[in-house]
């Protein structure tokens, strides 16, 4: 099983981002949640949302506090939140970032993996909007696999309808851009 | 071809009213119920689903409205929780002693004071009383296939008696997780039109619920007593039912891994999977752990559940409510009157854990385990203890 937690500010759409990587692994015929963590909607704040997919049937419903992988939407929130807090020894933090890896060690003192894309340059090229949920689910898919991404992009053409091309172009070149760091 | 779908639970319940064919909705939304009415407004809007959806003003309006709809001979479902839940009070006692079978789905919510939108037992706990049928969801398919279930023995005439489906809320009803979604022939196979004994119709008049004088009153109460309970066998055949045109299986009363168990956790709703989990981490260490989980909470199944888990030796009991100066939360009192007296039943301990929101986690359960031995050696001052209370 595979557990993440996810960082975003209320109203960046991280809860969708969760969704949609649980609804691709279910279409896949694996096991998997998504859940929010629960509370009042607040429109900037830093929120997680947790993902779980597995081969076998998942039996907990306590929050992800093992994590094998991190995924940040935000650049601001590594310096207000822990990030890396509970991260398994061989997990990743993935990073919303245009620092270097070297700057981003310095910076939050991350000695975990790293996988690294500036996701907002992306989203403000592609999307016009600094909206970075879709566009972190390309450096999602190239730093874990988590999902394929076939089965991703259906569920972005569910969800989107007609501008999921726009969101699909982000999540691609944040694939092709994301720099993975041991 | 019944349908496996990643959806949040709510969705999926909504889907299951749509496939029921409920044909009145009369609904107030409130956290962490609202997605379950919102889904079922788009659904009659869009006439997915020939219903009258009836944005009522309060909850306890909802719940007269289903009482007058249900009274004319409709299929009626309502949802809510928590303070919403209790505004309904008032006219949740209607139903049940008029017979009226309406289904209400409860995502469980604590309550005010403090405000909490989180999820415990607290409001349906008030509500224990009131003489609907009752059941709890484990997890999201369970939530979907206990509402099919409830329209089809609510609606049985020798039931005649409103439904609660309890499911966690938050923790069961914002959660997106596969979910096998019937097809529309075998839900219509499971669940026959509904054809009331008696309906308020102009052209056939009848009094419903008039005065109880103390000469009838009584009597009125034992027959509803007796109706609830006799209704425990058409729950269970209709469970029987469901397995063989579902294929899955549910029981007033299960248990997990209880072979040689010394020591069962007994759980009611979602935490149950975790206890799984946590049940299955101490049996690889080598504890006799089991499990045994409440489905039916109204009427009380007391034979199954002596039968599940009258062979331990000791049971931890977690009640997600805690009532202020009670002698213990309302399950343990159940089971400690269960088996009062009974010669070589389980020593009981009684817990109270995820309350307003707190995480119950595979550690809470193995803690619980821990304090069971401990009291099993030395019984505990206090017939119940509050599990995870911070220290400051």
């Amino acid at each position: 099983m595979k557990e993440v937690r996810l960082h975003g500010r209320g109203g960046q759409g991280g809860v969708t981002s969760a969704e949609l990587v649980a609804i691709a692994a279910i279409d896949e015929g694996k096991y998997a949640q998504a859940f929010p963590s629960f509370g009042p909607e607040r429109r900037g704040a830093p929120v997680a949302a947790f993902i779980r997919v597995s081969d076998e049937k998942i039996r907990t419903r306590e929050k992800v506090y093992t994590p094998d992988i991190v995924l940040v939407l935000d650049p601001a929130l590594p310096s207000l939140v822990d990030v890396a807090a509970g991260l398994r020894d061989d997990g990743i933090v993935i990073l919303n970032t245009h620092l270097t890896e070297a700057e981003v060690r310095k910076e939050f003192g991350l000695k975990c993996k790293l996988a690294m894309v500036d996701a907002t340059k992306i989203a403000i090229e592609v999307l016009g909007l600094p909206i970075t949920n879709t566009t972190m689910l390309g450096a999602l898919l190239k730093a874990t696999g988590i999902v394929s991404q076939s089965h991703l992009e259906e569920a972005l053409d569910r969800r989107f309808g007609r501008i999921a091309e726009k969101n699909k172009k982000a999540l691609q070149r944040a694939f092709d851009e994301t720099v993975v760091a041991a | 071809m019944a349908r496996r779908v990643g959806v949040e639970v709510s969705i999926a319940i909504a889907e299951a009213v749509k496939l029921a064919k409920a044909e009145v909705i009369p609904a107030y939304p409130i956290t962490p119920q609202t997605h379950i009415v919102e889904h079922l407004s788009e659904i009659v809007a869009n006439g997915e689903l020939d219903a009258e959806f009836i944005p009522v003003e309060s909850e306890h309006a909802a719940m007269s409205a289903c009482c007058g709809s249900s009274a004319a001979g409709a299929r009626t479902f309502t949802s809510s929780s928590s303070q919403g839940l209790s505004l309904m009070s008032e006219v949740l006692y209607i139903p049940p002693a008029m017979r009226l079978p309406i289904v209400n789905v409860v995502a469980n919510r604590a309550m005010s004071a403090p405000i909490s939108i989180w999820n415990d037992h607290q409001d349906i706990m008030v509500q224990r009383d009131t003489g609907w049928i009752q059941t709890f969801a484990e997890n999201g398919q369970e939530a979907v296939d206990l509402t099919l279930h409830a329209f089809r023995v609510a609606e049985d005439r020798r039931v005649s008696l409103p439904i609660i489906v309890n499911i966690d809320g938050f923790t069961l009803s914002h959660v997106i997780e596969p979910i096998e979604l019937p097809d529309q022939e075998a839900v219509d196979a499971y669940i026959p039109p509904f054809k009331p004994r008696y309906k308020l119709d102009p052209r056939k008049p009848i009094s419903m619920g008039p005065v109880g004088i103390p000469e009838v009153y009584t009597e009125a109460k034992v027959a509803q007593d007796n109706i609830i309970k006799n209704s425990k066998k058409v729950i269970v055949k209709a469970w029987k039912e469901f397995a063989e045109q579902f294929g899955r299986e549910y029981n007033p009363v299960e248990t997990y891994r209880t072979d040689d168990a010394e020591i069962m956790l007994v759980t009611m709703g979602s935490i149950s999977e975790t206890a799984m989990t946590a049940v299955d981490k101490m049996r690889d260490a080598g504890q006799k752990v089991g499990l045994v989980r409440i489905r039916l909470w109204r009427p009380f199944p007391g034979p199954e559940f002596r039968k599940a888990a009258g062979k331990a030796k000791v049971l931890a009991v977690i009640d997600r409510t805690l009532p202020p100066g009670a002698l213990c939360g309302p399950v343990g009192a159940e089971l400690r009157s269960l088996f009062y007296k009974i010669p070589g039943s389980p020593k009981i301990f009684s817990f109270v854990a995820g309350l307003g929101g707190r995480d119950v986690t595979v550690a809470r359960f193995e803690e619980i385990v821990e304090k069971a031995k401990k009291y099993a050696k030395k019984r505990p001052k206090e017939l119940y203890e509050v599990i995870g209370v911070r220290e400051k």
